[in-house]
């Protein structure tokens, strides 16, 4: 695409013209093709598509896009046909022509191969991820077309900057990266900050180990998250922004970069954008392997190009961020949501989830569950209803254990809890956290002294060692652990973790150190009786410990 | 022109485009060590010099970022995915037999240089955890017998030279 | 800072001082001893070993005195048996994390980490001592690094950036595998950059960084943080 000049009305003409372009088709094939379905052959599968529709004739009337995720990455190759949303699952290149003559030719959806789940659509509500594994995110028309950047053309055609932020504010929206802290209110605090220029960190780090609902995202709709950006730019005053993404996502980079490149073909991004003297730029910058970056002091030490280490605050980002000018950090989930805020109104999103935690969340599903994937829920539904409605429960005839919610910071919870409502308030109460999306199912074959071992490893790994607590407490516990897993430990030990515990959570500086003891807690406080039995009785029921030693002999 | 001088130039042209601007130092050693490999101590100092930064600070940073390698790494890579979808889902049985099998430990290198095993956190496939990267080529849904296969494959027959 | 003056009470003391002074600084300016390992004045806080967590009323988290500015009406408490068993807690973390023994140390009377031990009675540790085997480095003329000592507080990185202006200290790696590097990981001797100046010698709280050949209660003597101020000043000049 050529750098053009477009003004405010032209956005709207390209999405008409674009609807009139799809309209002359009458199928639509979805091949996703997102970072979970290319290992498993999915390009192939496209290829064998598009061959598929030109020899049976069909190329006028049948468009094969290529597009994210739809969510099902569990049985991928996963493709979906408009109209009617039929979604096939395990597609190979040889299935693709009988699908192509039997569902498109003959009009006779394939029904032996198709995903059978309802339940896995029917109680989830995609708000954020509404055109994931619909358009393809390679093409800023197919954003446009289906509304794309309109939100960007009122506000800059109808609202002020302080109209903006209050939409956002009366959505009620909270952040989506963990800590949940109200949207609109921290615009705000930016907004109001005196010192120029001001910069705006989307957060794209995604760092817990076992979520991909961030990835998934921008592979699947990267536009969205500029149009926030965008938006959030507006609103605050800022001249540039920073999208920050681990170099683990090579896809997500590319799609991002190209993203990046058709906005500023068609002067969404860039000095005039959309010749209203409004300007704004985005430029990435790439994570390296550090989960602490993603911390929001962090990831600003990061950008500047220093080590990730977490510093004091106050003073805070909105005031004092990059290079000491005032910084809004956001997660990119929560910029997603932004452009439906400004579509359809604060009011309309705040009837969303419960009163108090606004919209909903995307989670990626793993684990022993039967349905693992990405899903988007409102706020407030049940772990139970995540884990067995969702879910499909636990695999293999097993017995559900507990589930994990909030990555390697979250709590483990039994299955006393499933009635628990999911929203920031109600998982904090019971140790947990919402984190940055990520709920991982054990069954009883999972041992909980072995998961909080686990986690308490991972962050052993990735405090920065700033702080004594969490640089200096952590591994004591770790190596507790490593005790009690191999039959070298007393009751005593469960004292000394408690205390530590406690202690790093109290005292820590950042979110790592203070969250980091929350398996271990978590797990005394539901679990405990696994301790006393791997203390007491050296046994393992779940048969996970125990063993490196005899090896190792 | 050597494929020394080539790979220097590629450099310069990367710290040029960031104006040797000091808050780039990630950005350019990323491109480093897209260009040599891996970033040594020499690699290191150029930097340094070049950015006006203290030597400290950038092996400071080099360091942090688990991302950065300062040794070489083996001819053959592979990575194991060590997060929590796929440590739930036995990833870390497998590594044990990969580790047995070729006498090696996480984070090292066969002595001749031909293997290395890796760890890292997550790749985002935890969907179809476990999940094992051989060479560029993740293994979905990986078990002991398709990874020892397929190291064996890329191997070409020759088993590294173990300890 | 401002000239604005701000009124708070620590301990049940009504203090007045400006705008903007952390709470650690307002505190000693009244008498009031918070304990401290790696804050000096004149250098950057950091907030790193958390000695100087205080409470405040109204907030049920815990927050470093060094790096908490003043704020009107604040009621701050120094001292609590939360406090003290937390401050106990970091001393034997820190005596657990390396090989702390302080009878064959240099620093031995004259170690912050130790004299800190001593005050709040810690005379053990709950958790399993773990004794590094670094290799010291004792290669410089002068200069002895031994990193079995060193508490990562960090103040020789930023005296020897801020006050002497080199930047030849820094931190290798993250989490329990930081330590003190100079230049790239080199021996001292081949540092390109060290003015051998002793500064960092100076402000080691403990025996990790000394001077060979001198006692080390005369290398720490308790001026630094005014020999820093003046140094400061004479820089701003
Ligand atoms: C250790 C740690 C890691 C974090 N990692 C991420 C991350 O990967 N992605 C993210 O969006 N937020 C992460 N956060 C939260 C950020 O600090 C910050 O709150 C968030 O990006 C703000 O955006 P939001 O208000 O939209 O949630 C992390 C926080 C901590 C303490
Ligand atoms: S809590 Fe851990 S990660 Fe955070 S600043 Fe302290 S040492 Fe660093
Ligand atoms: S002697 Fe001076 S210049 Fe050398 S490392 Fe110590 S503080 Fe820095
Ligand atoms: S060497 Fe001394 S001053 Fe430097 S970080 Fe270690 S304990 Fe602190
Ligand atoms: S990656 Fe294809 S369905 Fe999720
Ligand atoms: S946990 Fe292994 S890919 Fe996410
Ligand atoms: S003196 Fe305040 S944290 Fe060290």
């Amino acid at each position: 695409m050529e750098a053009t000049s477009l003004n405010l009305a032209d956005i709207q003409k390209i999405a008409e013209q674009e609807v009139d372009f799809e309209r002359a088709y009458k199928y639509r094939i979805n091949v996703c093709c997102s970072s979970g379905c290319v290992p498993l052959g999915a390009l192939k599968v496209l290829k064998a598509f598009e061959d598929a529709v030109k020899e049976l004739g069909v190329e006028k009337e049948c468009k094969v896009a290529r597009t994210g995720c739809p969510g099902t990455c569990a049985v991928g190759p996963a493709v979906m046909i408009e109209p009617g949303d039929y979604l096939y699952q395990n597609v190979t290149p040889e299935k693709a022509r009988e699908i192509v003559r039997d569902h498109v030719v003959l009009g006779l959806p394939v029904k032996e191969m198709l995903y059978k789940n309802e339940a896995f659509y029917k109680k989830q509500q995609r708000l954020v991820l509404r055109n994931a594994g619909k358009i393809d995110p390679q093409r800023i028309q197919d954003y446009i077309a289906m509304g794309g950047y309109s939100a960007i053309v009122k506000c800059l055609a109808t609202m002020t900057p302080q109209g903006v932020i209050y939409e956002v504010s009366t959505s009620g929206l909270r952040g989506r990266g963990g800590a949940g802290f109200p949207t609109g209110q921290k615009w705000g605090l930016v907004a109001r900050a005196h010192s120029k220029p001001k910069y705006i960190v989307a957060n794209l780090d995604e760092g817990d180990p076992g979520v991909f609902a961030n990835r998934t995202l921008a592979e699947a709709d990267p536009h969205a998250i500029l149009e926030g950006m965008l938006i959030a730019a507006y609103a605050i005053g800022a001249e540039k922004g920073y999208l920050y993404i681990r170099s683990e996502y090579p896809l997500a980079i590319q799609t991002l970069q190209k993203a990046i490149a058709q906005a500023r073909s068609i002067s969404l991004l860039g000095d005039n954008i959309l010749e209203t003297g409004f300007k704004f730029d985005v430029e990435l910058r790439f994570g390296a392997g550090a989960f602490v970056a993603g911390e929001e002091t962090a990831i600003l030490a990061s950008v500047e190009g220093r080590r990730a280490m977490p510093r004091p605050r106050p003073p805070y980002p909105a005031n004092s961020g990059l290079w000491g000018k005032p910084t809004l950090i956001q997660n990119v989930e929560t910029l997603a949501n932004i452009p439906l805020i400004i579509q359809n109104g604060g009011v309309w999103f705040s009837k969303i989830g419960t009163p108090r935690c606004t919209g909903t969340k995307c989670f990626s599903l793993t684990g022993k569950t039967k349905n693992p994937g990405l899903i988007e829920v409102p706020m407030g539904i049940t772990l139970r209803e995540v884990v067995f409605d969702i879910g499909g429960g636990v695999p293999e005839g097993r017995k559900f254990k507990a589930v994990l919610v909030g990555g390697p910071s979250g709590g483990c919870l039994p299955d006393t809890l499933l009635e628990l409502p999911v929203d920031y308030d109600s998982l904090t109460r019971v140790g947990a956290i919402m984190g940055s999306g990520g709920i991982v199912v054990l069954d009883d074959k999972s041992c909980m002294v072995d998961t909080a071992k686990f986690f308490t490893e991972f962050c052993v790994d990735e405090s920065c060692g700033r702080c004594t607590p969490c640089r200096a407490g952590l591994i004591r516990i770790k190596e507790i652990f490593d005790g009690i897993t191999q039959g070298d430990a007393r009751v005593e030990d469960i004292t000394t973790l408690e205390k530590a515990g406690v202690y790093i959570r109290d005292a820590s500086l950042c979110g790592l150190g203070q969250t980091a003891p929350n398996p271990v807690l978590t797990t005394l406080r539901y679990f405990k009786d696994e301790y006393l039995e791997h203390i007491q009785d050296k046994k393992c029921r779940a048969g996970k410990c125990f063993k490196n030693k005899e090896e190792e002999v | 022109m050597s494929t020394d001088d080539k790979r220097r130039l590629a450099l310069e042209k990367s710290m040029k485009e960031h104006n040797y601007e000091e808050s780039a130092l990630l950005e350019i050693l990323h491109r480093a060590q897209e260009i040599y490999g891996y970033l040594d101590k020499e690699l290191l100092m150029d930097i340094a010099q070049s950015l006006h930064l203290p030597p400290s600070h950038v092996f400071g940073v080099a360091t942090f970022y688990s991302y950065f390698k300062l040794k070489r790494p083996g001819q053959h890579v592979i990575t194991g995915c060590l997060g929590t979808a796929c440590y739930v889902k036995g990833v870390d049985e497998i590594m044990r037999a990969i580790e047995k099998e070729y006498n090696i430990k996480r984070g090292e290198s066969t002595p001749d240089g031909k293997l290395s095993l890796l760890v890292t956190r997550c790749i985002g496939a935890c969907a179809m955890a476990p999940a094992i990267v051989v060479d560029d080529e993740m293994i979905a849904k990986a078990t002991k017998e398709v990874v020892l296969q397929k190291i064996k494959e890329v191997l070409g027959g020759d088993k590294p030279e173990s300890r | 800072m401002g000239d604005a003056i701000v009124t708070l009470k620590i301990d049940g003391v009504e203090v007045h001082v400006p705008e903007g002074t952390m709470i650690l600084k307002a505190a000693k300016d009244n008498g009031i001893i918070i304990p401290t390992l790696c804050n000096l004045e004149g250098l950057t806080p950091y907030g790193g070993c958390r000695l100087c967590l205080v409470e405040i009323s109204g907030s049920p988290k815990l927050f470093a005195a060094c790096i908490t500015p003043v704020s009107s009406g604040m009621e701050v408490t120094t001292q609590s048996e939360k406090l003290k068993e937390y401050r106990k807690m970091a001393v034997q973390l820190l005596l657990a994390e390396k090989s702390h023994v302080c009878s064959v140390c240099v620093a031995n009377d004259h170690c912050e980490l130790q004299s800190l031990a001593n005050e709040l009675g810690v005379d053990h540790t709950m958790f399993e001592r773990n004794f590094t085997k670094e290799e010291i480095d004792s290669t410089h003329d002068f200069l002895v690094i031994d990193r079995n000592r060193c508490i990562l507080c960090t103040r020789c990185i930023r005296v020897c950036d801020e006050i002497e202006g080199v930047h030849t200290l820094d931190l290798r790696m993250r989490g329990k595998d930081a330590q003190i590097i100079m230049d790239l990981d080199n021996k001292w001797v081949n540092s390109c950059s060290c003015t051998s100046c002793r500064k960092c010698a100076k402000v080691c709280p403990v025996g990790a960084i000394y001077i060979e050949g001198e006692p080390v209660g005369h290398t720490k003597h308790k001026e630094i943080a005014e020999f820093i101020t003046e140094r400061r000043q004479r820089k701003c000049k």
